[in-house]
This record gives structure tokens, C-alpha cells and sequence, in this order.
């Protein structure tokens, strides 16, 4: 068990519909993995299963075991799971403007942190702990007085970012940090989501459907689609040689390096969940389906990269 | 913040005089002249006028007007037309007595509603959650002079534990005082708790369905202590609101339950002075409770501010 994040055949289920099926996925220790796919693939779920928040009727089964808890995750109680949130693990949501306690001072919420784990020894550390950790996020001390709403989303991002970050947990867990963002304060944001994991070896496992982010921020990705993990290897491997026909086509759709290709899109939308075609989830929309696709694809290659796809692309092609 | 206050301020002031113009009015277009009723139908034509010389209600209405509400500024209640007492020193005494039973009105509304309506946001799917709200409806249901009455027939004349009725300051016995506190606090605040519970209940839901509590779990929070930590406050702008509203009606259940417990509060010396006819007495007795209502708006609306940072004109 040398990963950091270790999870094996996730499964989750809403009543009588599956929403994410049977996903396996590692983080290595250091390691920045992303995980990628359109809106509705199952990404945000995925993260809260690890979490153990998943909303009101929505239920995780299979494994998840992160290093340093010697407990399997899914399925743990409150009692052991709040030792592990904030701690060992910490998540940086999509929305800024909401994450955060309006009547409660921004230097507060971050002291929390570490007084809810006792990581310091008293308030004062706490507070001078988030003194630093706010200079660790480029803000000023004087931001430790301020409520929510007089700061700007970039910067409340930045705050969740700190207040993730200030009990050096094993792994950081991302979910579209910068989609609700100006594209201006995207990038830095970015810089320092990737300084803090890398200041404190922490691993990152960074949810976005923005490819060219995942170029810049990780070693590794996986592609999500219909709630299945359908492609996972190297960023490089993956961006220059998809084998996959979805990740192909979200390459293609997402206009990573050349222009000519910057109108091409997956044709058709993303189904409402419960409502992907039996076999390949993908096949209502692959222009290289056959018939063979209405039987479920097995995965080639080995756990960390390979594909499901009855047809891959040519490894020459893109090449 | 000192914007807001101004504007409350002026807001409270004006609403103060618009209130007293009409109550003033009010009693003033009555049928029938305050000296007569005071006296009775069988006084003297001498007599009636005499009063009237008396207590100068032969001037003008304005004049009467700016005199009555020259001397409310000043705490002057006047003197009453039926037992030519001065009326200030009654209210004061009474207001105290009323403001006991309001507050205990109010404390057990809200020790009742704020853990009922949590728990029943954080259960409203599961049995125990319905359970409490149906028992909320019911309560919502009974008027308070019934309630009193119930709670007179068992816990005083079944079971004997507590008084009837009475009131006792608790300077003198503060165990007789809250002894007989006890079942008019109930009366009063039971109902008021039922109606309030529902309303913790949504602020709750709401506050649940926020992205900041589940921030506040993520960072390893228990359900219960994120919600205590980052909830109470969120939640309790609305009900502030309610609760202001509630204060306004526990004011005028306080008339009823007095009735019931025989509790000499203002309530009580405002149907005295009806049924004396001593309209000077009612029309200033009912001018404080205008007071005291807007009051309590006031100072809710300043409350909003203490609890939500938002509010704060000039911290943007
Ligand atoms: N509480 C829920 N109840 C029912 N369906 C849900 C719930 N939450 C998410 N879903 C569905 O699960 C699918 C995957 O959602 P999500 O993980 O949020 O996707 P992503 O993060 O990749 O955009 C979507 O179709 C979404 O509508
Ligand atoms: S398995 Fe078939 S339908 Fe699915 S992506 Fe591959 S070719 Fe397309
Ligand atoms: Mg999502």
C-alpha cells in the first residue's frame, strides 16, 4: 500500500439508478493525478465518495483506503471519518463564493482548521499559523479580519485553499478550483494549488474538464465518462496519443494544439444519469461504434494506464 | 453601520408619532365625551362639565394632543378621569409584571422551538422528525387562553403542584414567583414555541443545504458541531424576524393570560380601565404597547446587523 489514494471498484447509486460504476483509481505519494470528462461524467461524485459527503440518498460501495488511516473509507462512521476530513484529506470545492461562513471572519475559519485536529497546541498558534498560511496564498494578514463577502472569488478561493492546506494532509482533492473563476486570477490560483501540494509532498487528485489545465497541473490523468473511468495514463501519453474514441474526441473539442480543429465537437450531449446506453456508455455518440459496442468493453493495458474501447484510435494517428 | 442606525432611528421616531397621532385619534372619535363615560350617565350636567374643566378637555383636540404626548416624553401619563390616580406609576408597575411574563413567554418559545425545529431539519426525512411536526401543528392550533386553562386543570387542580393562579413579586418570594410564573410562561410560550419551531425548522434546512456546511464538514467537523459552529448564526436572521413579530403577539396574549392567572399586569389594568371606562388609562396603556412593539422592531433590525456582517453598510 504505497499509494496515497488508493480506490477500487466505486460504485455509486442513487435509489434504483447507478451513477458511478466500478472506478479504480490510484494517487501516488507527490503525485498530481487529474480526472477529466465533460459535465455529468461523475467526476464531483467520485471526489465525494473519497470524502464520504456524498448529498442525502446517494450511496458509495467498494473501497477506499488513504495512507496513513488504517480504515477502509467507505462506509466508515462520523466519528472516524471526521478524524480523517481536514486532516489526511481535503477538498477544494467548485464554488468560492458559497464555501465559505459569511458571518464568520476569514482568519477564524482558517484557525478551525487546525483547532477542530488540535495541530497546534492553543488558539494563538492558530492564529498565527493562519497568518502564514494566508501569506503562503499571497494575501495579506489584515485579510484575517475580513468576512467573505468583502473579498473577491479568487480570493475566497485561495482562503479555502489555505484553510485545505493547513493541516499538510496526505492527499488535496480539487474540484474545478478555477471554473467559477476569472480567467485572470485562474492562473495564479493554479500556481498556488501546485506550490502547496509540492511544498508539503502532498499528493493532488485535480477534477477539471478544462484539458489544458490537467496539461499544466498534473503527471497523470484519468478520463471519466458515464460515470466509468474509459482512459487512464501519462498526461502526455494521454493528450498526444488517445486511444479511447471519447478522448479522442474531447482533445479534438478541446483545440489543445492545433486551430483547425478548434469547431470540432462531440456530437450529441452528455446523457442524464441512468440514461447511458448499456455496453459502451459512449456508443450513442461514437462515430466508430459497432455492433460489438453494445457488449461492455474490458479494460486493455495495466491498472495505471490502458483503455476500454472495442475500436481504439491508431497509436500512430496522433502521433 | 451609524447609516443604518440614523435610518432606523428616523424610521422609529416617525413611525413613534404616526402611532400616537392615531391612537390619539382613535379614543378621540369614540362616541360619546370622555367626562360623561367617566362619570356615568347618571352624573350632572354640572358635574360632567366640571371634569372637563378639570382634566382640559374643553380645549381644542390639538392642544389636548401636543399636552398628551408632550407629557408621554416626559413620562407623564397624566391622571386618570375615574380614580384621579396619576396613571405613570401604574403602567411602570404593571409593564414590569407584563414584561416578566413576555420574556418567560419567550424563553420557553424558544427553548422549546430552536432544539424541536433543529432536530426536526436534521430528521425531516426519518419518523422522529414527522413525529415533532405533527405534534408542532397541533400546538400551533391552541389559543393560549386554552392552553392556560388545560395546563390550570392538571398541573393545579389534579395534580395541586403549582398555584392557580396569583403573582407574587419575586423580590418578596422569588420561589412563590417563579411557581406561579410557571404555568402563565407556559400558556403564553408553547404556542408561540410551535409557531417558531416551524420556522427554526426551515432557517435549519436551509442552512443545511449550504455549501459552507459542507466546507465545515470537510474540514472534520461533526454534523452537529458544523451546524452549532457555522449554522446558528446563518439560521437566526430569519428567525429574529419571527421572533420580533412573536414578541408583538405574546404582548397581546400577556392581555388574555393575565386574565386567566389573575396576574396584575398591563394587560390586566388595560380591561380594568375598559371596564371602568377610563379612557385615558386605556388610550395610554395602548400607546405603550405600541411603543414597546416598535421598539422590539427596532432593535431587531439592529440585531440583523449584529449577526450578519453583510448588513454592515461601509465594511464593503
Ligand atoms: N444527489 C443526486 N441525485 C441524483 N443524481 C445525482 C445526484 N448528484 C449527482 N447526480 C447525477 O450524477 C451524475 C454525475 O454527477 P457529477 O459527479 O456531479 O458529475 P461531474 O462532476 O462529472 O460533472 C450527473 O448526471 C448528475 O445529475
Ligand atoms: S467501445 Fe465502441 S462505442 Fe465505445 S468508444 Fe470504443 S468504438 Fe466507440
Ligand atoms: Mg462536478
Amino acid at each position: 500500500m504505497s499509494d496515497v489514494l488508493s480506490v477500487r471498484g466505486l460504485t455509486v447509486t442513487v435509489r434504483d439508478k447507478t451513477l458511478v460504476s466500478d472506478v479504480d483509481l490510484t494517487v501516488g505519494p507527490g503525485e498530481r493525478v487529474g480526472l477529466i470528462g465533460e459535465s455529468g461524467s461523475g467526476k464531483s461524485l467520485t471526489a465525494l465518495s473519497v470524502l464520504g459527503l456524498l448529498p442525502e440518498d446517494v450511496v458509495a460501495a467498494g473501497s477506499v483506503q488513504l495512507t496513513g488511516v488504517d480504515h477502509e473509507l467507505i462506509g466508515a462512521d462520523e466519528r472516524r471519518m471526521s478524524r480523517v476530513r481536514g486532516r489526511h484529506l481535503a477538498m477544494v470545492f467548485q464554488e468560492p463564493m458559497t464555501a465559505l461562513n459569511p458571518t464568520m471572519r476569514v482568519g477564524d475559519q482558517i484557525a478551525e482548521a487546525m483547532l477542530i485536529h488540535r495541530t497546534v497546541p492553543g488558539r494563538r498558534a492558530a492564529r498565527a499559523a493562519a497568518v502564514e498560511l494566508l501569506g503562503r496564498v499571497q494575501l495579506p494578514r489584515e485579510t484575517m479580519r475580513a468576512y467573505p463577502h468583502q473579498l473577491s472569488g479568487g480570493q475566497r478561493q485561495r482562503i479555502v485553499l489555505a484553510l485545505a492546506l493547513a493541516n499538510d494532509p496526505a492527499l488535496l482533492i480539487c474540484d474545478e478550483p478555477t471554473t467559477a473563476l476569472d480567467v485572470t486570477v485562474q492562473a495564479l490560483v493554479l500556481d498556488l494549488i501546485v506550490k502547496g501540494v509540492v511544498a508539503r509532498s502532498s499528493a493532488l487528485l485535480f477534477i477539471t474538464h478544462d484539458l489544458a489545465v490537467v496539461a499544466t497541473v498534473c503527471e497523470r490523468v484519468l478520463v471519466m465518462y458515464g460515470g466509468r473511468v474509459v482512459e487512464s495514463g501519462p498526461v502526455e501519453e494521454v493528450f498526444t496519443r488517445p486511444r479511447h474514441r471519447y478522448t479522442e474526441g474531447l482533445l479534438a473539442a478541446s483545440d489543445l494544439e492545433t486551430n483547425e480543429r478548434r469547431l470540432t465537437t462531440i456530437p450529441g450531449n452528455v446523457p442524464p444519469a441512468g440514461q447511458f446506453p448499456s455496453g459502451c456508455v459512449f456508443r450513442n455518440r461514437c462515430r466508430h461504434a459497432t455492433d460489438v459496442c453494445s457488449t461492455a468493453p474490458s479494460w486493455t493495458g495495466t491498472a495505471s494506464t490502458g483503455f476500454a474501447c472495442h475500436h481504439p484510435a491508431e497509436v500512430t494517428t496522433h502521433a | 453601520m451609524v447609516l443604518r442606525l440614523i435610518e432606523r432611528t428616523a424610521v422609529l421616531l416617525a413611525s413613534l408619532a404616526v402611532s400616537s397621532v392615531l391612537v390619539f385619534a382613535f379614543m378621540a372619535i369614540l362616541p360619546g365625551d370622555p367626562a360623561r363615560v367617566a362619570l356615568g350617565v347618571n352624573a350632572s350636567d354640572e358635574a360632567v362639565a366640571e371634569l372637563r374643566r378639570q382634566f382640559g378637555l374643553d380645549r381644542p383636540l390639538t392642544t389636548q394632543y401636543f399636552e398628551w404626548l408632550g407629557g408621554l416624553v416626559r413620562g407623564d401619563f397624566g391622571t386618570s378621569y375615574v380614580s384621579k390616580a396619576a396613571i405613570g406609576p401604574q403602567i411602570f408597575d404593571r409593564f414590569q409584571v407584563t414584561l416578566w411574563l413576555v420574556v418567560a413567554g419567550m424563553v420557553v418559545a424558544l427553548v422549546v422551538a430552536a432544539p424541536a425545529g433543529t432536530v426536526m431539519a436534521a430528521r425531516h426525512r426519518k419518523v422522529s422528525g414527522l413525529a415533532l411536526s405533527a405534534v408542532s401543528q397541533l400546538g400551533v392550533a391552541v389559543p393560549a387562553f386554552l392552553a392556560g386553562i388545560l395546563l390550570i386543570m392538571v398541573f393545579a387542580v389534579k395534580l395541586g403542584w403549582l398555584p392557580a393562579n396569583g403573582w407574587t413579586p419575586p423580590a418578596q418570594d422569588p420561589a412563590m414567583f417563579l411557581k406561579q410564573l410557571v404555568m402563565p410562561a407556559l400558556s403564553l410560550g408553547l404556542v408561540q414555541g410551535a409557531v417558531l419551531t416551524r420556522y427554526v425548522r426551515s432557517a435549519v434546512l436551509e442552512v443545511l443545504r449550504e455549501d459552507y456546511l459542507r466546507t465545515a464538514r470537510a474540514k472534520g467537523l461533526r454534523p452537529f458541531p458544523a451546524l452549532w459552529r457555522h449554522g446558528v448564526r446563518n439560521a437566526a436572521v430569519p428567525v429574529v424576524t419571527v421572533l420580533g413579530l412573536q414578541l408583538a403577539t405574546l404582548l397581546i396574549g400577556a392581555v388574555v393570560v393575565e386574565r386567566v392567572f389573575v396576574i396584575p399586569g398591563l394587560g390586566s389594568l388595560l380591561l380594568d380601565g375598559v371596564s371602568n371606562r377610563d379612557l385615558l388609562l386605556v388610550q395610554d396603556v395602548v400607546m405603550v404597547l405600541v411603543i414597546a412593539v416598535l421598539l422590539v422592531n427596532f432593535l431587531v433590525d439592529l440585531l440583523y446587523v449584529a449577526l450578519d456582517p453583510r448588513l454592515r453598510v461601509g465594511s464593503r
